[in-house]
């Protein structure tokens, strides 16, 4: 499903493999959770996923918002065109404050 | 009928379907739980959707249904057999309506309409109270006259919070607002996700985000609800249309859950209002009395928190089993896609053309003797079979959907005949091609009413007969050798020969000496007008049965048969080509011309020994093998070669040998029909074009066994003679 990478301490890597979709939504929040719960500075990639739905939207709400609560750090990156999207309609993007590259 | 109005029908049979399953599972297991909600949930579906295409008159039905199985549902009322044969009767109400829906009639005519009423009527008798209204309308709340003016930014504004449930109910949100940007321009939206809990309390399958849209549309308040139709039940949803009192929007405030300054600044940011205009109702508002002093601030939340409780107590029950099973349908419906079936023909007569033209530039590649064309041409007559096994393939359907319709039959026919009858489906899984299948339900429906009616005996004769009570009908499905066999047998008092003998000779059908073989007599029933039933009931009896199912299936290329043993029951055995549009043949020369014989019944190709040249039969290894000699059977002329080859063929357990000039390969072979002027002709079963262009005639392998087995089976008794040449 997702794996981490441990590069330097403190900051970790996830990498979110499956869709962030109602039929994952349980193992990517452990895996969020799991990831956040062990570093400071998390970047989630996002360039993998294919699909993403409510489910997945909220998912990546409440990694900001613990990370917020916990004092931390959550930057998404590689949004996929699905993600992307999702975050755009749902006018998230500016609470999110993450770099988004827009394709040309 | 619109795109819309179309997917409703369609889903809705598959959900009416589901729901009659669901109801005959009821009888015998009327604690299941899943079961029961399965059913409410199809209703309520069907209920939600007819709403959504404004189809009045099957919302109003089916919400008069739905009562019922809620309260089924809730155990305030128990099931009984009369509610559940009720309820079947509503399901094939429905049926019809969708039927009205169909035709595109704006509402069901009288007889329909009187039907549904009594239906309704007796629905209602169920219930301890019936509410007064049908569908509950929801009236736009009434203006206030007081309060601060009117908000000075025009649009729409949309707040819905989602119910926990809604994902697990395999709906998703963001789908309904991408549909709602469909219906106008979204202007701003806002996320709302303070309801979710912390990381730990967290339901990841749960949904707890709500929306706060700004909205400009010409649609009117009824089409934006319908947006969210579907989740209706299942989502607090408030529409505050253009030019609103600032008031209004301080009621939502004070209704929805959230922080009433939170969500006050979510709208100022999402352009509901303007910073004064907040300042101002809030204001007033904090100030009992300043204005009219109305009680807007506690209570609402209160009874909203208490009326998405009542949502939940209602839909958490069967979450758990629905998890799974909705997201095991949702996986299955993703890899599913409708297609027209006439999309499908033209795609297989396509494919048939090519298997032409290939043939085509096949023939011409060996003639003009170069090698690298030969070898391009065969790689491609390699991939065009793919391809035609490919499109065959797409029309291939299994069995079992239409086996299942009999479920309702056998309950409903024992029922009537006061029998006990339990029906035992094998082999649903088995595929053949839908056109088949299509035409395959009438002669089913024969068959099982006839073993229904006739076959299975009174309980008490059958326990005169030290049988159990209960008598069985089985049907069963599997392939044979190029073909889908099917079995219709019941348990029953088995086929009387004596009487279809007396019977027979009564109609004039046999001669009173003739010497016919059991098989043969058995096979009688068959014939048209002939019927043993002594009473005529309204399942069968009316003698217009048996020579229909024959006729239907013998349409199909197919032939049907009967076993029978006294008193122990009869097996009815069809026996259909998997496919009607193409197969693979075997090319055969006789004279100049060319025929074709279906490649799945020939067993192995022999050179006619010389000996032979006189007798009708062969030593195949010890066995007797009866020849066809297709040259004097078909009348060709011309010398006959020197050398002569046999075609052993095979077919429902019976061997044969066709003589014929030369063995001229495998041909895939499109089947083109004959026109009616020949359908008198047996011994042809079609015909085909070849590569050059030129005609052949496909061999009706079935009839020109049935006519050696036949000449063979008979000893004695005076032979009835079958013409193979067309009747002038």
């Amino acid at each position: 499903m997702a794996q981490t990478r441990s590069t330097p301490p403190r900051e970790a890597r996830l990498v979110i493999e499956a869709d962030l979709t109602i039929y994952h939504a349980a193992a990517n929040k452990a895996a969020l959770i799991e990831a956040l719960a062990g570093a400071e500075h998390l970047e989630v990639d996002l360039s993998k996923v294919a699909e993403i739905d409510t489910a997945g939207l909220q998912l990546l709400i409440l990694a900001k918002r613990e990370a917020a609560a916990a004092g931390k750090r959550v930057v998404f990156a590689g949004h996929a065109t699905a993600v992307r999207q999702a975050i755009d309609f749902c006018n998230l993007a500016a609470s999110f404050d993450d770099p988004m590259v827009i394709p040309a | 009928m619109d795109e819309l109005t179309s997917t409703f029908v369609t889903e809705s049979r598959d959900l009416l379907a589901e729901m009659e399953a669901g109801l005959l599972r009821l009888e015998q297991a009327p604690d299941d739980r899943d079961n029961l909600n399965a059913i409410f949930r199809a209703a309520h579906t069907i209920k939600g959707g007819s709403g959504v295409i404004e189809c009045r008159y099957i919302e109003r039905f089916m919400h008069k249904v739905e009562n019922l199985l809620d309260l089924l549902r809730n155990d305030a009322l128990p099931v009984t057999p009369e509610l559940a044969t009720l309820l079947l009767a509503c399901s094939d109400h429905l049926g019809t309506l969708l039927d009205v829906l169909t035709a595109g009639l704006e509402a069901p005519d009288a007889a329909t309409s009187a039907r549904g009423e009594k239906l309704e009527a007796q629905l209602s008798a169920c219930l301890p109270c019936e509410e007064a209204g049908a569908v509950p309308v929801e009236q736009a709340p009434d203006v206030k006259a007081s309060g601060g003016g009117v908000v000075s930014l025009d649009g729409w504004h949309i707040s819905v919070r989602f119910g926990r449930d809604v994902l697990r109910n395999g709906m998703d949100p963001l789908s309904f607002l991408r549909y709602l940007a469909t219906l106008g321009e979204i202007v701003s939206i806002e996320t709302i996700a303070d309801a979710m809990p912390d990381a730990a309390a967290m339901d990841p399958e749960s949904c707890h985000l709500g929306f706060e849209i700004r909205f400009q549309t010409r649609a009117s308040k009824d089409e934006i609800e319908h947006v969210f139709e579907f989740v209706r039940d299942d989502c607090t949803l408030r529409i505050l249309p253009p030019r609103s009192k600032i008031d209004d929007y301080i009621a939502l405030i004070n209704d929805l859950p959230e922080d009433a300054m939170r969500l006050g600044e979510m709208l100022v940011r999402c352009g509901a209002l303007t910073q004064a205009e907040l300042d101002h109702g809030l204001a007033v508002q904090r100030a009992p009395g300043a204005a009219e002093g109305e009680p807007l601030a506690a209570p609402p939340i209160g009874e909203v928190l208490v009326e998405q409780q009542v949502v939940h107590r209602e839909v958490v029950e069967a979450a758990a089993s629905r998890q799974a099973t909705v997201s095991q349908k949702k996986a299955a419906e993703a890899r599913l896609v409708r297609v027209q079936a006439d999309k499908l023909d033209q795609l297989i007569d396509l494919v048939g053309e090519l298997v032409i033209a290939g043939a085509n530039a096949n023939l011409l590649a060996h003639q003009s003797g170069r090698g690298a064309l030969i070898e391009s041409t065969s790689v491609l007559t390699r991939l065009v079979e793919d391809i035609r096994d490919a499109a065959l393939q797409l029309r291939m359907v299994q069995i079992g959907e239409t086996f299942g319709r009999f479920n309702r039959v056998v309950r409903d026919a024992s029922r009537e005949l006061g029998k006990e009858i339990e029906l035992v489906i094998t082999g649903a899984e088995t595929e053949l091609d839908k056109s088949v299948v299509e035409k395959l339900g009438d002669p089913l429906m024969h068959l099982v009413r006839n073993a229904l009616d006739h076959g299975i005996e009174p309980p008490a004769v059958r326990a005169a007969h030290g049988k159990p009570e209960a008598g069985q009908i089985a049907l069963n499905a599997y392939h044979d050798s190029g073909s889908i066999v099917i079995e219709v047998s019941d348990d029953g008092a088995g086929l009387p020969r004596e009487k279809i003998r007396r019977k027979a000779i009564e109609r004039g059908l046999i001669d009173e000496t003739a010497a016919l073989s059991d098989q043969e007599l058995v096979n009688l029933i068959f014939e048209a007008g002939f019927s043993t039933a002594e009473q005529v009931t309204n399942i069968s009896g009316r003698g217009v049965g048996m020579d229909v199912v024959r006729r239907n299936i013998q349409g199909l290329r197919g032939a049907v048969d009967v076993r029978t043993t006294e008193g122990e029951g009869s097996t009815f055995t069809i026996r259909l080509p998997l496919t009607l549009a193409i197969i693979d043949g075997f090319l055969v020369g006789i004279g100049n011309a060319s025929w074709v014989v279906p490649l799945d019944s020939v067993v192995e190709c022999i050179e006619l020994p010389g000996a032979a040249d006189t007798r009708d039969y062969l030593n195949l290894r010890g066995e007797v093998l009866p020849l066809v000699r297709l040259r004097e059977m078909f009348e060709v002329g011309g010398e006959v070669p020197a050398r002569q080859n046999v075609v052993v063929v095979q077919y429902a357990g019976h061997k044969a040998g066709l003589v014929v000039d030369a063995l001229l390969g495998e041909f895939q072979t499109v089947i083109k029909p004959l026109g009616a002027l020949f359908s008198k002709l047996r011994g042809i079963g079609g015909s085909t074009i070849l590569g050059s262009g030129e005609v052949a005639l496909i061999l009706d392998v079935p009839a020109l066994v049935e006519l050696v087995a036949s000449a063979q089976g008979r000893t004695h008794g005076e032979p009835r003679t079958r013409d193979l040449r067309a009747v002038p």
